[in-house]
């Protein structure tokens, strides 16, 4: 950038400083989470020597891909302040209408039918949230009430056609490539880094840490909140209805549960990666390696025999005391 | 010694911003004390020191003698004082009744003292919610009385009043005195100080500046002491010196007829020209939020018309008034500033805030932009990555340098130096002047008043709502315009020549 | 300004009946509402009687206990996301406890899990208080760990109770109008929130969530109430893991995570302000009837019960669009 500006100001150098100061900072807490994740991993090699292998980190990254890319969902939302409760409702219906479909409707179509519903759902919470300033907690619980219902009742009248995942959505969500590059990464990676650049250098991305620091401030800049918050809520839903479909690939099967159980782990592991829960502060780069953490954390308990009830526990330990800590860091 | 409430070397500060220095405060059993002082002197935060709702700094409490230790409202209530604060202190989801249990108040007191506040056919199951300000307002008030405390103190407790309760109040009140008890009247009404009170205490920029027998001539004196003797010198200092406004003629870049909006503005008309900084001037709380929220297109009028440029305008989002060119800088930072981002962010904040501009920022752009700003205001980013680490003075700055980063046409800004170090102050004149002599329009409320004569080429002065006075600079020095803002100016700037001279001659005790 | 301002401004005063209906107009509302449930379930469903009566109370103390819960957390501004958690807790514990017992007691380890109950809310209330994060976090956290503490206790339904604990809920009482679980769910209400909400500490619950800063400023301790109400939000948790317990005869240790949503559903559908400070326990009582008559309804008229769950979702998201709805309309004119 010097290069353009020739003989930049005292104040201007100050700025880049300051950024570079800035950059450093951020990076640390994602240095410190990955310092965290790797000594997971020994963790794990030490009490079950041998097991981690290429294999090993390609099946971890195919487990992690449906969390992590909900996370990318639940992180654009935390941002501005808000919350998605539906999101495994949503993933559940993206997956389960678009196996359900596929038979009867060609593979493609089906995604899209799937994709469809996630991203109405989102559409609906978006104008509850932004249009109507129902609190987001209560406005995405109620949906994820209404989806779920409506799941079940579908699956009663869809019952003749079996829910079957299209081969290639199997292939995309449980494959390998060269034997061990995990398919899904397919979605993953393109997803991570549209988020990610997206947060930095867009627009948007800019308004969504405005909403989400001050919505009155945004408003006074000129910022009509709704729009933000509308397609805010519609990206979301999209996002979960993506992980929904990828993870009906992992496990080849759609069923009405499908991803119930990722809902608080999506949280979890946006809250990990630092995105503060009041919002406008975070990213997405922290939520991926919380995703990581959470994932291989799952496969440690699992190996060391630790009951379902533990891992609950832990869940909501780590929950609270990050929570609590970041609020001490911004309330310092 | 019969001193009932002994304050001194109270001081507290609100993060970079000083509230009290150094206030001292004595009142006697059996006296009405009036506590005065100009926007922003501390009498509100006094108040709530007194009353155990913030707790100080530094300094010393004493009631009959003895030392208060903890601060809280509960506590101050225990040893008996009793308050009205400006805001009303009724739950509002709660009946009247439920309200009195809550406090532990005699409902039998209570009910005598709201008939003598003429309101003894209120119904005590009415919801507070569902009452107008006046009557809750009166409510704290016998609520207080009912309290039976030996000290009452009560802030602005006439300012949301109509008249015949406020004399019924003032009565009230009066009959306070007795051996054992006194009560602390904040007011901005020099009248009624001057009918009700016996001594006055005057802050000025949170210190106690003199203690004032009421009587003959004390309300000169009490704006003298408000005043300050060292306000000619720092006029002079001044860093700008105003151009004369000769830009008359054409169309005004904002030209507001009979606006009404809210509980608060009534009837404000005025013109606002290209290249010229107008100072609006008027005591808290006279519709003049209400008219810079109106202009910025933050909240509906209620009536009236706004013209810019000539064409009548009607803003239903604050993105309409900036479309129009009216940019706001609001009193309180914090309804500006993203306090977690950085000063980047901060300033480049309005480049981004229609969908058309959602996609890729070219930064290379923006950074030139916001260079140029922070260059323009010296804005000192060494802890720039997160706004909430500068000091007040820069975070004000960030304030105003997200609207000039593009070029301002008008610019609306209210106080933006309060609370600000006097380097600072200097600066954002010298910067308004600038903005107006390249052909801008300025729109400045300030709560000081000697900024006027530094920064503006006109003022209006807004009092109840209304336009009571419109003054050139020259004109506007500080006794005429508080004279004027307390309304004790006859109509207009035709009566501005003999108010000053008076002014001269009283300002000289 | 007029000498008549003072009369101007006084507000009109209404007669006792007429401010009765009008502040209890949604109540009211309400339990006409569930009366006409009634009446339609009698009309599609010529044998609904004393027997289905029953069957709707038992079928509602949970949902009804679980909404009191819920109630007593967002009267003080707060909202508990782990009331079913907590239920689950008192209902694995209880029938884990209670299995081969005498009914005496099953009745001591029931005012055992009661205070249980209480002392986890009392937990959540200060986890809130000190660590300043919002309550909705908070109480999401704690709802992993009070259903990791449930399934420690129970991995799978099972345990027991004895009948005469199970037939507190079941059976009626008197008449065979009066269902006992109706008695149930009178009693404890009754005996617990309408004592308290007399008392100046059941006001201070009120006051703080309806302007707290009013409520500090009129000598509340804050940081008690909310404590407190969290306290009793865990009482009726653990009183709704009681009559699961009561209803089913065994313990599961995923039973109450329903109870959570509908919790709220039935809070908002009960006219409960979820900004805190307005709502009282009557009408929450009277939604989770309605949310429990609901799927009953679509059973007689033969429609997928499932649908019960879309319509719980819906009348939520749609009661609190149309109060955002109408907020929105006031505050623009």
């Amino acid at each position: 950038m010097s290069a353009t500006k020739p003989a930049p100001s005292p104040s201007a150098t100050m700025v880049r400083c300051a950024q570079d100061w800035r950059r450093r900072a951020r990076e640390q807490t994602i240095i410190s989470l990955l310092i965290l994740l790797v000594a997971l991993v020994a963790l794990l090699d030490v009490i079950r020597p041998g097991m981690v292998s290429l294999n090993w980190i390609s099946s971890t990254l195919l487990y992690a891909a449906p969390l992590g890319i909900l996370a990318a969902g639940q992180t654009l939302v935390m941002l501005t302040g808000g919350i998605d409760l539906s999101v495994a409702a949503v993933a559940t219906a993206a997956g389960y209408v678009m196996a359900s479909q596929a038979t009867a409707q060609g593979d493609a179509r089906a995604v899209f039918f799937g994709l469809g519903i996630a991203a109405a759902v989102g559409l609906v919470n978006g104008i509850g949230v932004g249009v109507l300033r129902v609190q987001p907690l209560i406005m995405t619980l109620g949906m994820s009430l209404v989806v779920a219902g409506f799941l079940t009742v579908y699956q009663v009248l869809a019952v003749a056609s079996a829910a079957a995942v299209p081969g290639f959505v199997t292939a995309v969500g449980s494959g390998t490539s060269l034997g061990f590059i995990p398919n899904s990464l397919v979605l993953w990676v393109p997803i991570a880094a549209l988020v990610i650049w997206g947060l930095r250098r867009s627009g948007y991305g800019r308004l969504l840490y405005a909403v989400g620091d001050n919505p009155t401030a945004a408003r006074l800049a000129g910022v009509r909140v709704w729009e933000v918050l509308v397609v805010d809520y519609v990206l979301s839903g999209l996002l979960a209805g993506i992980a929904g479909i990828d993870l009906a690939g992992l496990t080849s099967t759609a069923t009405i549960d499908l991803g119930n159980s990722f809902l608080l782990p999506s949280i979890a592991a946006v809250v990990i990666g630092g995105t503060s829960i009041f919002g406008g502060r975070g990213g997405y780069g922290g939520s991926i390696v919380g995703a990581l953490i959470l994932t291989v954390l799952v496969s440690l308990l699992t190996i060391i025999d630790a009951p379902e009830p533990f891992r609950q526990v832990l869940y909501g330990a780590i929950i609270l005391g990050v929570a609590a800590a970041y609020t001490r860091v911004v309330n310092e | 010694m019969n001193e009932l409430l002994e304050a001194t070397g109270i001081a507290k500060a609100y993060g970079a911003v000083v509230a009290l220095r150094n206030a001292n405060l004595s009142v006697r059993a059996g006296e009405i004390h009036a506590l005065v002082g100009a926007n922003g002197a501390g009498k509100s935060t006094l108040v709530k020191i007194l009353t155990g709702a913030v707790r100080p700094d530094r300094g010393v409490i004493r009631i009959r003698g003895e030392v208060l230790g903890t601060h809280s409202p509960a506590e101050a209530r225990r040893i008996g004082i009793a308050s009205v604060y400006q805001e009303p202190a009724l739950i509002p989801d709660l009946d009247v009744q439920s309200n009195l249990q809550l406090t532990a108040t005699p409902s039998g007191p209570f009910r005598r003292w709201l008939s003598e506040l003429g309101l003894e056919d209120l119904d005590l199951r009415t919801v507070a919610r569902d009452l107008p300000l006046p009557v809750l307002r009166v409510l704290d008030l016998a609520r207080a009385l009912a309290l039976d405390a030996s000290l009452l103190v009560l802030d602005e407790m006439t300012a949301a009043l109509p008249a015949d309760l406020t004399e019924r109040v003032m009565d009230v009140v009066g009959r306070q005195r007795s051996d054992t008890r006194a009560v602390v009247f904040i007011s901005h009404r020099l009248t009624e100080i001057s009918a009700l009170c016996d001594r006055a205490t005057v802050l000025r920029d949170g210190e106690t500046v003199g203690v004032v027998d009421v009587g003959e001539g004390s309300e000169e004196a009490m704006v003298g002491l408000m005043l300050g003797g060292t306000v000619a010198e720092a006029a002079r200092e001044g860093a700008a010196t105003p151009t004369t406004a000769a830009r008359a003629g054409g169309t005004p870049r904002v030209a507001v007829r009979r606006l009404r909006a809210g509980t608060k503005l009534h009837d404000v008309s005025f013109e606002l020209h290209a290249g010229e900084v107008l100072g609006v001037v008027a005591l808290e709380g006279q519709g003049q939020d209400e008219l810079f929220r109106v202009l910025a297109g933050a909240q509906r009028p209620a009536g009236g018309e706004i013209r810019v440029d000539g064409t009548v305008v009607r803003f239903g989002h604050p993105s309409d008034a900036i479309r129009a060119g009216l940019v706001y800088v609001p009193a309180d930072r914090m309804e500006a500033l993203l306090v977690q981002r950085s000063v980047r962010e901060n300033v480049a904040l309005p480049f981004v805030n229609t969908p058309l501009r959602w996609g890729a920022i070219n930064m290379r752009r923006e950074a030139r932009l916001v260079d140029a700003a922070i260059t323009r205001l010296r804005i000192d980013t060494r802890a720039g990555s997160e706004v909430r680490r500068l000091s007040g003075g820069n975070q004000q700055k960030v304030t105003i340098a997200r609207w000039i980063a593009a070029g301002v046409r008008t610019l609306l800004c209210f106080d933006p130096t309060r609370g600000i170090d006097i380097g600072t102050k200097r600066e954002i004149y010298a910067l308004l002047r600038e903005l107006a002599a390249a052909g801008a329009a300025v729109l400045l409320y300030t709560s000081e008043l000697e900024e006027i004569q530094l920064a503006c080429d006109r003022a209006v002065v807004i009092f109840g709502g209304q336009v009571v006075a419109q003054l050139p600079a020259a004109e506007a020095d500080e006794p005429t315009l508080l004279r004027a803002a307390y309304g004790l100016l006859a109509n207009g700037s035709a009566a501005a020549g003999s108010a000053s001279a008076q002014a001269t001659a009283g300002g000289q005790p | 300004m007029s000498s008549s301002a003072a009369t101007a401004i006084r507000p009109a005063q209404p007669g006792a009946l007429e401010r009765a209906v009008r502040r209890n107009g949604w109540t009211i509302g309400l339990y006409l509402l569930l009366l006409a449930f009634l009446l339609f379930t009698k009309l599609i469903h010529e044998s609904f009687g004393a027997f289905d009566i029953e069957t709707l109370a038992i079928g509602a103390l949970p949902l009804a206990l679980a909404a009191a819960a819920q109630t007593a957390a967002v009267v003080a501004g707060g909202i508990d996301l782990s009331v079913g958690a907590l239920m689950a807790l008192a209902n694995v514990l209880a029938a884990s406890l209670m299995l081969n017992q005498s009914f005496g007691t099953a009745l001591g380890i029931a005012a055992l899990v009661l205070i249980m109950g209480a002392l986890a809310g009392a937990l959540n209330g200060a986890l809130v208080v000190a660590t300043k994060v919002p309550d909705i976090v908070v109480t999401l956290a704690m709802s992993f760990v009070w259903g990791g503490v449930a399934l420690l206790v129970l991995p799978h339904p099972g345990g027991g109770a004895p009948p005469e604990f199970q037939a507190l809920a079941s059976g009626r009482f008197l008449t065979e109008w009066v269902p006992n679980a109706l008695v149930v769910l009178v009693l404890s209400v009754g005996l617990i929130w309408y004592p308290l909400q007399r008392t100046r500490l059941g006001l201070s619950l009120y006051a703080v969530g309806s302007d707290a800063l009013a409520a500090f400023r009129s000598g509340v301790d804050v940081a008690r109430a909310k404590i407190v109400s969290y306290t009793v939000c865990g009482l009726f948790a653990a009183a709704g893991g009681l009559a699961l317990t009561m209803t089913t005869g065994i313990g599961s240790p995923l039973a109450g995570t329903y109870y959570t949503l509908s919790g709220v559903a039935a809070v908002v559908l009960g006219g409960v302000s979820l900004a805190g400070g307005r709502g009282g326990m009557l009408a929450p009582l009277a939604a989770a009837y309605i949310l429990t008559i609901i799927p009953t309804d679509l059973l007689f008229l033969g429609a997928d019960p499932n649908f019960g769950q879309v319509i719980q979702g819906a009348i939520m998201v749609l009661v609190v669009m149309a109060a955002g709805l109408i907020s929105l309309r006031r505050s623009g004119a």
